[in-house]
């Protein structure tokens, strides 16, 4: 095969002349941290035990205390066909269940789509929000909310208002931040960061234009809620959780070759462009689907995989069904806090979720040595 | 087995880096790219594993299309190590080993046993297994590099591309990290700073300067201060080395008068080949 006439000549095999490699002198330095993972069904065991108990709490705690025994009869007798018609029964299967589920989904999704967002852009700072889906939806919402835009879909019409937006918002940073057939992370962080504070004016203009008691609403919709929960604001986010979830685990090796950066991933065979872009359009869809069934709930997206990946590495066969499990957990939690925390009024949800996010992350930084980022 | 390069062209935002690229690499051999900064060494390599396609010519495994192959089988060929990087993601080092096994797997496909021994073998052979539970992100810059050596060859691959391996290790990694990969048996090429060190352990040298190449051949006859001059603009010795009897290149100062002033008379000229007084370091 040697064609070239310079090369056959000279080319000794390698290893002939050269000398079997050295004895290598012990470790300088001392063996460092080590990282033991725990079994993945054991996590996973652990979280679906802790989305249990706060789904549990969830449903029983409130006005009327409800105990887990109750909690867990009446949504014994309604799976069998024999619907509860005590208030019991009401509270828990037309108020509360649908709510938590509700809050276990949309936490699930945004978990899922921050642990995504974080790989595409390699960037620890990243939240599902970064692409412009929130601030899209919020111009969408808030023209619902000021103008009456929609009017005719009713209660939807806040649900269709802030997924268009979304959409809008979604495809311009796409269409914006693309180079020829790539998506590159320093375009999506700028084009994202940039067209969500452009999206942002749009909204605070809106405000500025419109009454004072609209204004309450849409300031109380950004910071996000599940008060308005029913079984119908279901089946959409479920699905698009599953679809993507799904995809998402098909393509759990290439997410951690991508971690490794474009070019490694690219060596090891991923196609990089396509994954991306898949990428963008899952985290996208998940982000919408969360905004348009609760609104803006920050930090879950951003805090709950640093918290995940601190447990159970940086897997992505790891991290996206713990994120799953522990994201619902996570949001359960918050929203009981929401509403019980200063009841009978309800805080937004955002609240919560940033002020027990942060020290949770902190204390878990401070605990473990975590080098997210870290450079040696 | 061997991976060549025909007429390779790359242009990038419509400007041309690399023209008119021609390279063999034949089976277990241990090919060089050197040449100055900003040169085309790293493009030429990354026309290689898809990240700069080329505009014009071929590149061929076996005579076969590279670029043509499905992205995973051409990773099962051929396997990238580029300068030691920070990951942004904390794995484990059997973990980042684990991932070389990517071109190899299935969606939904779980590690398997023959993996795991894959991957064992690969730390073991690079001498990383006492790092296995280690963060990566803690490793010496030396380790790192040790590390992705071993996810390269869990890759499994029979050719071995490597981008400036050795640039920020100190002088026993630099040694030791081309010493193991010239032992690997694969055909290698490697994109190196050091041109004394790709002497010693290059069969075949390609030297280019803006973008083609100026001279190709054993680093004897290519490594001479005229060729050195002509890539680099720059003026250096060329001895033979005690070892090896391989070229070994000495920088000259531009104002060697200068350079003289703070040293007696034929000081840098007495060749320092002596025994270790304290002996070799596992002695004591």
């Amino acid at each position: 095969m040697d064609d070239l006439a310079s090369t056959s000549a000279a080319e000794a095999p390698p290893g002939a002349a050269t000398p079997s490699p050295p004895g290598r002198p012990a470790p300088a330095r001392p063996a460092g941290r080590r990282r033991d993972r725990t079994p993945l069904p054991l996590v996973l065991g652990a979280c679906g035990v802790l989305l249990l108990i706060t789904m549990t709490a969830g449903v029983g705690i409130g006005s009327v205390p409800l105990s887990p025994a109750a909690v867990w009869h009446v949504i014994a007798s309604q799976l069998s066909g024999h619907p509860d018609n005590t208030v019991a029964g009401i509270i828990v299967w037309q108020i509360r269940l649908p709510r938590v589920l509700l809050a276990a989904v949309v936490g699930a999704a945004l978990t899922t789509a921050g642990s995504v967002v974080q790989v595409l852009v390699r960037n620890a700072l990243a939240d599902p929000f970064l692409l412009g889906v929130s601030s899209g939806a919020s111009v969408g919402a808030t023209a619902v909310l000021l103008l009456g835009a929609f009017a005719s879909l009713g209660i939807w019409a806040i649900s269709v208002g802030s997924v268009l937006g979304a959409l809008a918002a979604m495809a311009t940073v796409f269409l914006v931040s693309r180079q020829g057939r790539q998506l590159a992370p320093t375009q999506l962080i700028l084009c994202g960061v940039v067209l969500s504070a452009m999206f942002e004016s749009v909204t605070s203009f809106l405000i500025f234009r419109g009454n004072p008691q609209a204004t309450q609403s849409v300031l109380f919709w950004l910071l996000g809620s599940f008060g308005l929960a029913n079984w119908n604001q279901l089946p959409i986010p479920v699905i698009a959780l599953a679809a993507v979830m799904a995809y998402l685990l098909a393509q759990a090796r290439p997410l951690n070759a991508l971690a490794m950066g474009a070019e490694p991933a690219a060596s090891l065979g991923v196609d990089v462009a396509r994954l991306r872009r898949n990428l963008f359009v899952a985290t996208s869809l998940l982000a919408g689907v969360a905004v348009a069934v609760s609104g803006v709930i920050g930090f879950v997206g951003l805090v709950v995989p640093h918290i995940v990946r601190l447990v159970v590495g940086s897997d992505h066969r790891r991290v996206l069904p713990a994120g799953v499990l522990f994201g619902a957990s996570f949001m359960v939690l918050g929203d009981l806090l929401a509403r019980t925390i200063v009841a009978p009024q309800e805080m937004p949800i955002g609240v919560i979720t940033a002020f027990i996010g942060a020290p949770t992350l902190i204390f878990l930084i401070r605990r473990r040595p975590y080098l997210y980022g870290a450079t040696q | 087995m061997s991976l060549r390069l025909e007429g390779v062209c790359v242009d990038i935002a419509g400007r041309r880096i690399v023209t008119g690229i021609d390279i063999t690499v034949g089976d277990g051999r241990f090919a060089g790219l050197l040449g100055p900064n900003g040169s085309g060494k790293s493009t030429i390599l990354k026309a290689i594993y898809r990240v700069h396609p080329p505009s014009a010519g071929r590149v061929l495994l076996d005579g076969a299309d590279l670029l043509t192959m499905k992205p995973r089988d051409a990773a099962r060929r051929v396997a990238v190590v580029t300068q030691e990087f920070v990951s942004e993601f904390d794995f484990t080092v059997r973990e980042m080993v684990m991932i070389g096994r990517t071109p190899h797997k299935q969606a939904f496909s779980r590690d398997t046993e023959a993996d795991q021994v894959i991957a064992e073998a690969a730390m073991a052979r690079t001498g990383c297994e006492h790092l296995a539970d280690r963060s990566f992100n803690t490793l010496s810059g030396g380790e790192k590099q040790l590390t992705l050596i071993a996810r390269a060859l869990a890759q499994e691959a029979d050719h071995l591309i490597l981008d400036e391996p050795t640039s920020h290790l100190d002088i026993r990694y630099q040694v030791e990290i081309l010493e193991l990969v010239s032992s690997l048996g694969v055909s290698v090429l490697a994109a190196l700073h050091d041109l004394s060190l790709a002497a010693m352990f290059c069969g075949t040298v390609y030297v280019l300067a803006g973008g083609r190449i100026v001279a190709d051949g054993p680093p004897r006859s290519v490594l001479t201060p005229a060729t050195i001059r002509a890539a680099y603009g720059a003026e250096v010795l060329v001895i033979q080395h005690p070892d090896t009897g391989t070229p070994h290149l000495i920088p000259r100062r531009a104002q060697p008068e200068a350079g003289k002033a703070a040293y007696p008379e034929g000081h840098l000229c007495q060749p320092v080949i002596a025994a270790d007084p304290l002996g070799p370091p596992d002695a004591s």
